[in-house]
């Protein structure tokens, strides 16, 4: 009994934070929005008993991937209105399909039958335990292939905002200590009352 | 408790191992040698990818698994990493000079292509849904990278960004059809859901309808298949033409190979769901590859669409959900690899001439370069359909599966699509032959790109004269998973 209501308390601030994100005026406000979103959807896996992913969403999305979303909004100066006007003029369009996907999902969502004993993980093990047994042994392979993903996106990264700066000035240790004394210094005799030119 | 490990056997990986270690040490080169050292890493790459479809040719494909059943190495697998191999080093080889001249400096592109092949490949040998996803990531990440590598060209940075978010909004609905298709099945290796499938007392509730056409959805994006295919023509014409050329085929491979594991392994038995939808997507594909081509202006454009055309095709093969469909569909795929591969391969040689990307700019090709406007006639004349030629002999087979499996309907509108697609591969013949030039052509020619260029014409050429040489190898791939 209580948990149905926190479950729907969680639920419900999940469900209005996620439209917040789509719907406020302000991104910064909206990328606040997605941490909370972020954070009740923890608490929802939490009371499902998926401590682990809970954590996760925690550490990983709230702590690592919402920040650099608040950065790159604070950074980048892109004229959100314009983009509104852009896609109100798709609203009606969008609005139509996705009530018809909606409508389509629970119609055939309200037939499942979700049988009481088909949990994957079995109640009494805690599923953090349970991820840290086949993470590295079954999901071996999965999981060097995730690790090779990650490169990809790492050399991408670079390879696609790196810039080689002509102009960047840059120190060249073994440039400074070769250079003599006559490259550096210049003896000029100034004719007094001329000035050095 | 102790810790169990599944069943490891790395021979089995020889392939995807090699290719691997060889990005992960061009990739130190190119951070080493810089922009000296990128022609002698294309090189290499080149000369691994050899190595590595070697490998896929000694090994055995005996139908072995690891990793628990994760990795299957069937002779199939082979067989469609071999297509992998040939479809990615073909436009590296042509790439070669085009990279140079376009400054899209360094090592990097050749180790992202070789991940995206990698990821390709793990696509191919997946034995379930988890490696499908990964290798499918794998492969779109590097893809996206490549599409945008000329970062200094707006067109190429706007293409890369369109395929990402296009096609991450297309992985979550592929995940989504996943997570249907666990929850209702309790496993994701496709030969577990077969195996429950078998089971009589297993009701096929809704859910897996809709988790499998999430699945098809999310992967027939990735194959540009139509109502999916909006970000084709865009993309093709923004990348980088030498990437054009490469990721016209080598997607096209691996998720062909990966739709028949979801198709014919894991829900043959579900085919009256899935089939009329392929047959659907099928239809509407090759409507808009020969509707839309006509319009074109741009010949990368013409191309895209001309790609959603033919991916029509292959859908009718594969629609059919029997193993002679499937057959067809191999024997299109391989053609259709030399068809593209030398058609952008064209392109990128007269680009480097001068020769914009706009259609008309082909006028009189044929008076100042005979050869290279007979071989685009060739590729074009085969990718129409036309008898002698290749491409005759892949639909020609697809088409035939169609009509054994008693979709007469299907064929008949494919053939009809067909004749409307070749007037608008004869209007390029007819600008390179019957109209006069109005642009100079100049600059020398590259032996590789040539090289490359003559082998798919003669390939065309040759399996459309002598068909048996081809249908002798995809028989024998075919035959494997029997």
């Amino acid at each position: 009994m209580v948990a149905d209501i926190i479950f729907y308390l969680f639920a419900t601030i999940t469900v209005v934070a996620a439209l917040g994100v789509v719907s406020v005026k302000n991104q910064v406000h909206s990328v606040l929005f997605l941490v909370l979103t972020f954070f009740t959807t923890a608490a929802l896996f939490v009371l499902m008993g998926a401590e682990f992913l809970a954590a996760i969403l925690v550490m990983v999305y709230m702590g690592a991937v919402a920040i650099l979303f608040l950065f790159v909004v604070m950074m980048l100066d892109v004229e959100f209105a314009s983009l509104k006007k852009e896609a109100a003029r798709y609203l009606p369009l969008g609005l139509a399909v996705g009530l018809v996907i909606l409508f389509e999902m629970v119609v055939i969502i309200t037939q499942i039958h979700i049988e009481p004993g088909a949990a994957a993980v079995a109640s009494d093990v805690p599923n953090t335990l349970e991820i840290g047994r086949v993470l590295y042994t079954k999901y071996l392979l999965p999981f060097e292939i995730a690790s090779v993903i990650l490169l990809v996106a790492l050399i991408g990264a670079v390879v696609l905002t790196f810039r080689d700066r002509k102009l960047a000035k840059r120190q060249s240790v073994s440039k400074q200590h070769a250079r003599t004394r006559e490259q550096a210094v210049e003896l000029k005799k100034v004719a007094s009352g001329e000035g050095a030119s | 408790m102790p810790v169990q490990m599944p069943d490891i056997n790395l021979g089995l990986m020889l392939p995807e191992i090699l290719v691997t270690l060889l990005a992960m040490a061009l990739l130190l080169m190119s951070a080493w040698y810089g922009k000296e050292g990128r022609g002698t890493i294309g090189w290499m790459s080149i000369f691994g990818i050899g190595l590595a479809a070697l490998a896929v040719l000694s090994g055995g494909g005996s139908g072995e698994t690891t990793f628990g059943g994760q990795f299957l190495d069937d002779g199939f697998s082979r067989y469609m990493k071999l297509l992998l191999c040939i479809a990615t080093a073909l436009p590296l080889i042509m790439s070669l000079n085009y990279v140079r001249d376009q400054r899209m400096d360094g090592g990097e592109y050749y180790v992202i292509t070789l991940f995206s092949l990698l990821g390709g490949m793990f696509m191919i040998s997946s034995g379930g849904f988890v490696m499908l996803y990964l290798g499918l990531e794998l492969m779109s990440l590097s893809i996206y990278i490549l599409a945008a590598f000329r970062r200094q060209d707006l067109h190429s940075s706007e293409a890369g960004l369109k395929y990402f978010i296009l096609g991450s909004l297309a992985s979550g609905i592929l995940l989504y059809g996943i997570s249907l298709i666990y929850g209702s099945f309790g496993t994701l290796s496709y030969a577990g859901i077969a195996q429950v499938l078998a089971d009589p007392h297993f009701h096929v509730g809704p859910v897996v309808g809709l988790g499998m056409v999430m699945v098809i959805v999310g992967i027939s994006f990735k194959i540009a298949a139509a109502p999916f295919h909006m970000w084709a023509p865009d993309v093709y014409e923004g990348a980088p033409t030498s990437v054009t050329a490469f990721m016209a085929v080598m997607p096209k491979v691996a998720a062909f190979a990966v739709l028949y594991r979801i198709l014919l392994v894991a829900f043959p038995s579900l085919h009256d769901q899935w089939g009329p939808v392929l047959q659907f997507m099928a239809v509407l594909s090759m409507a808009v590859g020969s509707f839309a081509a006509i319009a074109q202006t741009n010949i990368k454009r013409m191309l895209a669409y001309s790609s959603i055309g033919h991916v029509g095709f292959l859908l009718i093969g594969l629609s059919t959900g029997t193993i002679e469909g499937y057959h067809g569909v191999l024997i299109y795929l391989t053609i259709y690899i030399f068809m593209s591969v030398g058609a952008f391969g064209l392109i990128l040689i007269l680009n480097r001439e001068g020769v914009g990307d706009n259609i008309e700019d082909y006028k009189g090709l044929s008076r100042k370069r005979p050869y290279l406007a007979l071989l685009m006639s060739a590729f074009m004349f085969s990718m129409a359909g036309i008898p002698p030629l290749a491409g005759f002999i892949g639909k020609l087979y697809v088409f035939m599966a169609a009509i054994k499996a008693g979709m007469i309907g299907l064929a008949i509108v494919g053939v009809l699509f067909s004749a409307l697609g070749a007037f608008y591969y004869l209007r390029l013949v007819k600008f390179m032959y019957f109209d006069e030039a109005e642009s100079e052509f100049s600059m020398p020619i590259s032996v590789s790109s040539q090289a490359v260029v003559v082998l798919s014409g003669v390939i065309v050429l040759v399996w459309g004269v002598f068909p048996g040489s081809i249908l002798g190898v995809t028989e024998a791939a075919v035959r494997m998973f029997q």
